[in-house]
């Protein structure tokens, strides 16, 4: 137990030098930018490995939640006249409540059919988005009042580097510590075998749904901090490839591993931005670069190199 | 009445295109377990090594032939280098998997062809033909005909040949299907090869009427994969229904309703369909073995 703890307070030590030493390397405020970006991808990927890597869970919508985020801080103080921050707690219990509605029912369906309702969630969220342009701008997005909190105007790319990454160290914290409470336990449970989980008492469908809540909370509060981070947002954030590229990141990084997920998230970020040096050949080399790190890496980057790491370790 | 019988023909013409890309879907899914999200690339090659190889010259039927074969060897080559190396992967494993492959096709469709929309002529003009007042393009015909003689051909197949009944088999229990002396992995290149070939057929068939681009799969995916799912996934007969169910339920969506949603109809009726039905129409009810 106490190596448990202490493999726990490791991992967040080391992930709170990396953001604190991070800047001192960086040459310019496009780096604060892209990194900012790599830690709010990371906080909605964190949620989502909660659902996907510790429940079993999959959902193929998950940008529909990011996307209510975004929206509300762009919607609240434009068209309600709310406080940003007010907008943001908005958002985040909008997503909970859709999640928690929506959840009860498609969270009974398995595999390949709760990946379809789920994605059927996420399109129709996006197509409510993309439609409504009254209240969202439509297709062309909307701007975003900046963040004021106490008089004090939060912006400028290295401000915003160190509010998402004091976020991620937060989400990361509580995503950790979630693995050995009750509830985490449950999760691991009905991840390994629902009928076993039955068996010894969990409650397989309020767990479920707990998971599935909980994911779509931490996806609101990343899409409300990106889109104050940018002052716009459109309805891509929303959309199917967005969802797909959570989705993608959580796997790739390795299902159920917190440093996982920001791995992943760090890959899928920083690579478009590195490949564009390469044009024309960018998704291509994306779509190689995802086919063969998923057949040489299956369970993910992070638990593969762990492995491999700790196997060569011991012999 | 001619309203109606207007919003029937579209919907079905439609419906007819996500019908042949549920089936593609189904077929692979049956062979190997594997849902292949690039499902919708194959569409998109069809369409578009047609466009361009009718560009350089060649007639309409013979760059059709050659749309197939190129789809064909791509869903091969597919299964040789993403699929087949990652035999025993998990289920989502090998969906990010696919997910990549139509990445990658795309970026090379993107390079190869452009990224403009392009049209096919119609196959035999463009003179609508009125049907008790609904004026139905002749290409509509083309459509509902060709995916009528595919699904007919696949049926065929799978009853009525050695080979198509080793494919049934092998959907059926692979592990049996192995021990009667049926080679499984020639089996899933061909259910690559064939969804390919589908996929690119619908392709051509249908660019005359909706163009095409290097990133028309992604919703075709989409709807083909509710299409499949709606019908219950792995059952042929369902991904034809589901394909028409859902392109009728746009079309009428669309003239009665609203067009602007037309996209949320097919998913709206998915969401109902899997409360009230978590097995699909004609899915069979899936046993957990403890």
């Amino acid at each position: 137990m106490r190596a448990l703890v202490n493999q726990r307070f490791t991992t967040l030590a080391i992930l709170a030098v990396v953001i604190a030493v991070l800047p001192l390397i960086f040459p310019s405020s496009y780096y604060f930018r892209v990194a900012s970006l790599v830690w709010v991808s990371a906080l909605a990927a964190i949620g989502l490995n909660i659902l996907m890597g510790q429940a079993g869970q999959v959902s193929l919508g998950h940008a529909a939640f990011f996307g209510i985020g975004a929206y509300a801080v762009a919607i609240g103080p434009a068209h309600l006249g709310l406080p940003t921050w007010a907008a943001l707690l908005i958002g985040a219990l909008l997503s909970a409540a859709l999640a928690f509605l929506v959840g009860r029912p498609i969270l009974r369906l398995k595999g390949h059919y709760l990946a379809i309702a789920t994605l059927g969630l996420g399109v129709l969220v996006a197509l409510v988005i993309s439609t409504e342009s009254r209240w969202t701008g439509g297709p062309d997005g909307m701007p975003v009042a900046r963040l004021t909190l106490f008089g004090w105007r939060v912006t400028g790319s290295d401000t915003w580097y160190w509010v998402t990454g004091g976020l991620l160290l937060i989400g990361a914290w509580i995503a950790l510590n979630l693995d050995e409470t009750p509830t985490g336990r449950a999760f691991r449970a009905l991840h390994d075998s629902e009928v076993a989980a039955q068996v010894v008492g969990v409650d397989v469908a309020r767990f479920k749904l707990q998971a599935f809540v909980i994911a779509a909370v931490y996806a609101s509060l990343a899409g409300s901090a990106l889109a104050m981070m940018n002052g716009f947002i459109n309805p891509d954030q929303a959309g199917f490839l967005h969802s797909v590229e959570l989705v993608t990141m959580v796997v790739l990084g390795g299902l159920g591993s917190v440093v996982g997920s920001i791995v992943g998230a760090a890959l899928l970020v920083t690579l478009p931005q590195v490949l564009t040096v390469f044009h024309e050949y960018e998704h291509l080399l994306l779509g190689l670069i995802i086919i063969v790190s998923m057949i040489f890496m299956r369970s993910g980057i992070v638990p593969t190199l762990s492995s491999l790491f700790f196997q060569r370790t011991r012999s | 009445m001619a309203e109606f019988l207007q919003f029937l023909i579209s919907g079905l013409t439609v419906g007819a295109v996500y019908a042949l890309v549920a089936l593609g879907f189904t077929l692979i899914y049956n062979a190997s377990g594997v849902v292949n999200f690039a499902q919708g690339e194959f569409v998109m090659l069809g369409g578009m090594v047609t466009v361009f190889v009718s560009a350089a010259g060649v007639p309409l039927p013979l760059a059709a032939l050659i749309a197939v074969c190129v789809a064909v060897v791509i869903g091969l080559l597919l299964h040789r280098f993403a699929i087949e190396p990652a035999r025993g992967a998990s289920a989502v494993t090998l969906i990010i998997i696919t997910i990549g492959a139509s990445i990658l096709l795309r970026g090379i469709a993107q390079i190869v062809f452009d990224k403009q929309f392009h049209k096919l002529p119609s196959f035999s003009g463009d003179t609508p033909v009125d049907i008790f007042g609904a004026a139905v393009q002749p290409q509509s015909f083309w459509v509902l005909g060709g995916a009528a003689v595919v699904v007919l051909g696949l049926y065929a197949f799978l009853e009525r040949t050695v080979l198509g009944k080793a494919v049934l088999a092998t959907a059926a229990n692979r592990l049996a299907a192995r021990l009667v002396g049926i080679n499984t992995t020639t089996i899933m290149a061909l259910a690559f090869g064939g969804s390919a070939a589908i996929g690119a057929i619908a392709g051509i068939l249908v660019t005359p009427i909706t163009l095409t681009s290097y990133d028309v799969g992604t919703l075709l995916a989409l709807k083909g994969f509710a299409a499949a799912m709606l019908g219950g996934m792995g059952n042929p007969l369902g991904a034809v229904v589901g394909g028409l169910l859902i392109g009728l339920l746009e079309a009428f969506g669309a003239g009665y309703l609203s067009s602007t949603y037309k996209d949320a109809f097919a998913f709206l009726v998915i969401l109902v369909v899997l409360f009230a039905a978590p097995q699909g129409l004609f899915g069979r009810r899936a046993v957990e073995r403890v």
